[in-house]
């Protein structure tokens, strides 16, 4: 009750910052998103309201929207298939190799895109088929987003409660596969998700990587949008920003949405809430 | 199927022979342990937390390899060799390990449906189970739904539901708090009779061993020190530590001729007992007569005197502490509830010297 009371007493002083910081920060995109809407953004809104800029972006760069998608849904499958059996090895192995080889995936995230994307075309550039496919990217996000994939859920396979409920489902008469499929990976399906939402906004967002890997029939979203920034009016470049909201947020918000059902029915273990 | 009997598929003898276990580093958890756990016995592994009751449980369940020579042998079966998920074991763990996910049903038929039984069967081997530990109507719920005593009976009932040879409880009740506690362990006690299964159970309280158990194995620093019933330990242990393990005990100061002084009177003590100076006694054997004890020469009877330092009033009972002639520790007491003895009265105590339990072993004297 204390608290409240004094939190009433800060409110408007609280208010009043809240409110500036938020302006400060959503105030760049509000006038990018106007940007992309008026006809001419030297004269400003007086010039008038167009969706002339959405459209020509779209006829332009709207394959690089699906493609960053696929991109970044591929990233998430490949995390699952990957990313998930070796959190659990990781989370249950004692051993040296097993904390060195987790230090060398994370470190994709601290080297610079640029240098990770460098070597990829270094080691693999000369096999032709792969370099100019979609799958090279795919390997650079990967290399990128893999990493938050295996911590987010090797974090919850190594609670405690998942080596009882692994106990159990074995006193039980079930094989590896039953147990890691049917027990361990429900029992982490929140984490997993987590893990899935942040390699998806990566990989959707992911640039550095992408810019020297990809070719002219490999832009993704983020690529286009540099393009367009470089080589068009300002006006084509923030209604390229738009077109990215338009086509990723409501993609976050259903990812979300499942997020949450998901934690809703798969709530944790009671016995590790102590 | 409809007897609860039927429900535990035979009555297996578990022998533990020479079972012991050292860690890589070199620590041994556990001694060289034999121990046979009779058909439908229930067997408690007591002890302090790392005197390797654990350890064994798990060595038991196939949790845990016994160092080499050490076999676990299940009705004549050895099954050393074999790991936990071809075991047939039954095991309820310390906070239930219930599959969060997972209603109530699901989590009791998990271990049939993993045997690729037939789901007719399933559905009615679980309907069994369930009414056995009177869950019904509970079904679709899932484990956070349940309260602490639910969830035990739902662990109980899974790990009962595919017939184990033999059931193994970790803790079983240390996740409760103390109220529920203590109506779940005659619950529990009933439902161990009632299923007639061979069961091990670890626990550190020794109210929950005596209440659930047959026979007791008293644990300490990885070896057995004595295996019996519990009232046997409790009345005649065969050592100090299940002594002072399994209750409160009064440390009494002896002479070297085996007198112990008692407030003016001198008792004599046993000689089996009069190991080094000390003998032990559990308060509720120190006798108090607070009247006054007029006419009757009070040594002739056997009553010395006692101040009364302190007075606590717990309930149930009032606790004593003595100040005593001859004795420099205080000896504490417990009395019925209606005791009148207040600090600074002067009372009356005696002890019936067949109450005198030895405080070391004769080997180590």
């Amino acid at each position: 009750m204390k608290t409240a009371q004094r939190g009433r007493v800060d409110t408007p002083v609280l208010l009043a910052i809240t409110v500036a910081v938020t302006l400060f920060t959503v105030l760049p995109m509000l006038v990018s998103i106007t940007a992309g809407l008026t006809n001419n953004f030297s004269r400003g809104l007086a010039s008038g309201l167009t969706t002339r800029w959405i459209e020509e972006v779209w006829a332009l760069y709207g394959s690089t929207a699906w493609r960053s998608v696929l991109l970044a849904l591929a990233c998430v499958v490949v995390g699952l298939l990957v990313g998930v059996p070796c959190a659990w090895a990781l989370a249950r192995s004692q051993t040296r190799a097993a904390r060195l080889f987790e230090e060398v995936l994370t470190l994709p995230v601290a080297v610079p895109g640029l240098a990770s994307a460098l070597a990829l075309i270094l080691a693999y550039g000369q096999i032709r088929g792969f370099r100019q496919s979609f799958a090279f990217i795919l390997v650079g996000h990967v290399v990128f987003t893999l990493p938050f994939m295996v911590r987010t859920v090797s974090a919850a396979f190594a609670r405690d409660d998942l080596q009882s409920l692994d106990e159990a489902a074995r006193s039980l008469g079930a094989s590896f596969m039953q147990r890691f499929l049917g027990v361990l990976v429900p029992a982490v399906a929140p984490s997993i998700v987590a893990g899935s939402l942040m390699v998806f906004t990566l990989s959707v967002g992911e640039f550095n990587l992408t810019w020297m890997l990809h070719t002219p029939l490999t832009r993704t979203l983020p690529v286009g949008l540099a393009d367009s920034y470089a080589s068009m009016r300002i006006e084509i470049g923030s209604a390229y920003t738009l077109v990215f909201f338009i086509v990723i947020l409501p993609i976050l918000w259903g990812m979300q949405a499942l997020a949450r059902w998901i934690e809703n029915t798969h709530g944790s273990s009671p016995g590790a809430r102590r | 199927m409809d007897h609860p009997q039927a429900l535990a598929a035979e009555r297996t003898r578990v022998e533990i022979v020479d079972c012991a276990k050292t860690y890589p580093g070199g620590a041994q958890v556990l001694r060289p342990t034999t121990l046979t756990v009779e058909p439908g016995e229930v067997l408690a592994l007591l002890g302090p937390s790392g005197c390797g009751k654990t350890t064994l449980l798990r060595v038991i369940a196939g949790l845990i390899d016994p160092d080499r020579g050490g076999r676990i042998v299940f009705n004549g079966d050895d099954v050393t060799s074999r790991p936990i998920e071809q075991r047939a074991v039954g095991m309820v763990f310390q906070h239930y390990a219930l599959f969060p996910q997972m209603t109530v049903e699901a989590n009791i038929g998990y271990g049939l449906r993993v045997r690729g039984i037939a789901p007719d069967r399933i559905r009615q081997r679980v309907g069994e189970v369930i009414e056995l530990v009177r869950l019904g109507g509970l079904e679709q719920r899932r484990p956070a739904q349940l309260s602490g005593g639910q969830r035990q009976r739902v662990a109980l009932a899974r790990a009962v539901a595919v017939q184990p040879r033999v059931l193994l409880l970790d803790e079983p009740l240390t996740a409760l708090d103390a109220k529920l506690k203590e109506a779940l362990r005659d619950e529990l006690a009933q439902l161990l009779r009632d299923l007639h299964i061979t069961a091990v159970h670890v626990t550190h309280d020794q109210n929950e061993a005596l209440a659930i158990s047959d026979r007791l194995a008293v644990m300490q620093a990885g070896r057995i020190v004595q295996v019996g019933r519990g009232e046997d330990l409790y009345r005649q242990p065969g050592h100090p530590f299940v002594a002072e393990f399994l209750g409160r005990v009064n440390r009494l100061r002896v002479d070297a001729q085996g007198g112990l002084p008692l407030g003016g009177v001198k008792l004599h003590c046993p000689a089996a007992l009069a190991i080094g100076d000390t003998v032990l006694l559990r308060p509720e054997d120190v006798q108090v007569y607070t009247g006054a004890m007029p006419a009757q020469p009070v040594h002739r009877a056997g009553w010395g005197q006692a101040r009364v330092l302190q007075r606590t009033f717990l309930g149930d009972r009032v606790h004593l502490r003595l100040s005593v002639a001859g004795q420099a520790d205080a000896i504490v007491s417990d009395q019925s509830r209606d005791c009148p003895a207040a600090a600074g009265d002067m009372v009356y105590i005696k002890i019936d010297p067949s109450r005198l339990m030895a405080a070391a072993l004769k080997d180590s004297a």
